[in-house]
């Protein structure tokens, strides 16, 4: 990792043996300790941290839950209920991973939503970026994986459904599904492997972030200005103790909210469904994944063979059927963002200069929560309209509007610098 | 001439080198493919998932206009006695009206009885409609909850996302009571 400067120096000399051997220290000392940060993050910089730390909570209470859990259909039920009534704390921990993962994905997705709004995916920061996405794939992978385990009602028919998604692939559809399930239902052999990938997929997740911070140390943290660090000395200050005490704050306000949820409202987030143990013979009346895959259900779900978006993309449905174009749209939504770097025409970074997107940055936010709101609800009467509509926009600002308006746009006067930006008598640079 | 005569050696040697490279290279990427293999076909059904038994139905208790619902290969099967007007119903529809033509002929063995696999051809949720209180669509056969696929009294898909009819099972009847899925 580059960036960082060490002038890491000890005493001791079993510290600087090992250093000698394994220069960790001065590693650790110019990552964390040195590291020069700008000094004008505010606190959308809290959620990298954070998520690095629900991530370990959720390692930490996933390998503990295995202790006591059975990947069997005719017992994970039950082993999860005996986790919640017998196990010394395991109610605790059951509810903590819960809810953790719902903690997950909100610290996830405002930041994302931060990237988005400070255009920290812009060079040199795309890979950076696309790193992030993968993350976020990953993530999702691993909760609907672990959303299967207690083995309810929900675990079975949100498995039932989402594998069936890929019959949709043409030809090697239904071979692949098979492949999936290892047999000719969600079964046995299907809940084993899935409790076999979400327990690897963490760590999986722990290699892509090493990977993801290695890139941000590249270049450094962008900012709220968006102007990149020119002078090291006027406008960064040093990681430790600045911002670790600043991102130890932000962690007791998230464990506070975190806690509320785990100890008040511990199903607030679930579905009552998930208590009733699965039958495969009776689909409950209205399934719904959990809220974080909201959004991208709606986008499946809006893809009806009647959709003027559908009718295009399939050339009048000759192309494809609408259930692949569902499915095809559901993927694409996620992957759309690892182009938009590209996409992005505009080279201020910062939305704080640049009205004309942060106006369309703000239509889009409420677009995905429309969405979020529409894919909980049955698709009925004026929520389909509404939901294809939102479908729409989605790709139509990240595919049309932002390219657009990078280019069209005229953006306000940018700081100098870092420095210039806070300090309250703006330097002239003349 | 010398010169040339060390060039064209001097190609034969890149040429025979390329040659063992890439020859290593293929070599090695099948032999990787075949290694990997068995990883990933220890996913498909094992041999003792494939090898559920057919099963076995005595239909002599099965009133005309009631359904019962059995399992085969961990899959429910829907096998309804049907009325007389349910088999008109089925039989009358123009196979231009179907979005997966196919006429009640060629899904039924006898008439009376429809059998077939009770897993909605969109994505797999069961559909109501065996029981007498359930919902059974707009053309009077089921009615798929999840994301609203109306079948028809032939189990034929006639609105909503799914793609095809339910489908039909292998299945024999053994006697006039008894009938053998699979
Ligand atoms: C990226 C991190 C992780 C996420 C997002 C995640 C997500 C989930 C979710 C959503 C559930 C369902 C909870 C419920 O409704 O009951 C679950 C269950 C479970 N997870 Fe994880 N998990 C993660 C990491 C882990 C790890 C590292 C393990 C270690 C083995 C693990 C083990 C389990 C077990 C045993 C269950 C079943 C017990 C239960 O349902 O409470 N998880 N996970
Ligand atoms: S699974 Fe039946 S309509 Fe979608």
């Amino acid at each position: 990792m580059s960036g960082g400067t060490s002038n890491f120096q000890s005493n001791s000399r079993v510290v600087n043996w090992i250093e000698h051997r394994l220069p960790i220290f001065s590693f650790l000392d110019s990552q964390l300790h040195q590291y020069p940060t700008p000094k004008n993050l505010n606190y959308f910089w809290n959620f990298g941290s954070l998520a690095g730390i629900v991530l370990v909570i959720m390692i930490v209470s996933g390998i503990t839950l295995a202790m006591s859990y059975t990947p069997h259909t005719d017992l994970a039920f039950n082993s999860v209920e005996r986790i919640m009534r017998d196990v010394n704390s395991g109610w605790l921990i059951r509810y903590i991973h819960m809810n953790g993962a719902s903690m997950f994905f909100i610290v996830v997705y405002i930041h994302i939503f931060r990237g988005l709004y400070y255009g920290s995916y812009k060079a040199p920061r795309e890979i950076l970026w696309m790193i992030g996405i993968f993350i976020l794939l990953a993530m999702m992978a691993t909760a609907f994986m672990g959303y299967v385990l207690p083995w309810g009602q929900m675990s079975f028919w949100g498995a039932t459904v989402i594998t069936n998604l890929f019959s949709a692939i043409p030809l090697v559809g239904d071979y692949i599904v098979q492949l999936l399930w290892g047999g000719f239902v969600v079964d046995n052999p299907t809940l084993n492997r899935f409790f076999s990938l979400h327990y690897l997929l963490p760590f999986v997740i722990v290699g892509l972030v090493f990977l993801h911070l290695w890139a941000l140390h590249m270049h450094h943290s962008n900012n709220p200005t968006g102007v990149e660090i020119k002078d090291e000395k006027q406008d960064t200050i040093p990681f430790h103790p600045y911002y670790t005490i600043k991102d130890m704050y932000g962690l007791g306000i998230m464990l506070i909210f975190f806690a509320f949820f785990i100890f008040f409202a511990p199903n607030y987030f679930g579905h009552p469904d998930n208590y009733i143990m699965a039958d495969p013979l009776v689909t409950p009346p209205h399934i719904v994944p959990e809220w974080y895959f909201l959004p991208f259900y709606a986008i499946l779900r809006a893809f009806t063979s009647d959709y003027w978006v559908y009718q295009i993309i399939s050339l009048g449905g000759t192309l494809m059927s609408a259930k692949l174009a569902g499915v095809i749209a559901m993927f694409a939504s996620i992957l759309v963002l690892l182009l938009l770097p590209w996409l992005d025409r505009s080279r201020v970074r910062s939305a704080k200069y640049r009205p004309l997107y942060r106006f369309f940055f703000w239509v889009f936010a409420i677009d995905c929560v429309i969405l979020g709101w529409v894919g909980g609800l049955p698709p009925e009467g004026v929520l389909v309209t509404i939901g294809q509509w939102s479908t729409f926009w989605y790709f139509f600002h990240i595919i049309i509007i932002v390219p657009v308006v990078g280019i069209l746009e005229r953006p306000k006067p940018l700081p100098d610098s870092i420095a210039a930006s806070v300090t309250s008598a703006p330097q002239a640079a003349e | 001439m010398s010169e040339t005569a060390s060039g064209s050696a001097e190609i034969d040697e890149q040429t025979r080198r390329d040659f063992l490279i890439w020859s290593t290279v293929a070599v090695g990427a099948v032999g990787t493919a075949l290694a990997v293999w068995p990883f990933i076909d220890q996913m498909n059904p094992a041999a003792d998932t494939l090898a559920l038994a057919s099963t076995e139905v005595d239909i002599s208790q099965i009133e005309v206009g009631q359904s019962i619902t059995v399992i085969w290969r961990g899959k429910p099967v829907f096998i309804r006695h049907r009325t007389q007007e349910e088999i008109n119903a089925a039989e009358s529809v123009d196979l231009a009206d179907l979005p997966d033509p196919q006429t009640d002929d060629a899904r039924v063995q006898k008439p009376e009885w429809l059998i077939m696999v009770g897993v909605c051809t969109h994505l797999g949720c069961i559909p109501l409609g065996q029981k007498s209180g359930d919902p059974k669509g707009d053309f009077g056969g089921w009615f798929c909850p999840c994301h609203g696929s109306h079948y028809d009294t032939s189990g034929r898909i006639r609105k909503g996302p799914a793609p095809n009819n339910l489908p039909v099972p292998g299945y024999e009847f053994t006697s006039d009571s008894t009938v053998l899925i699979g």
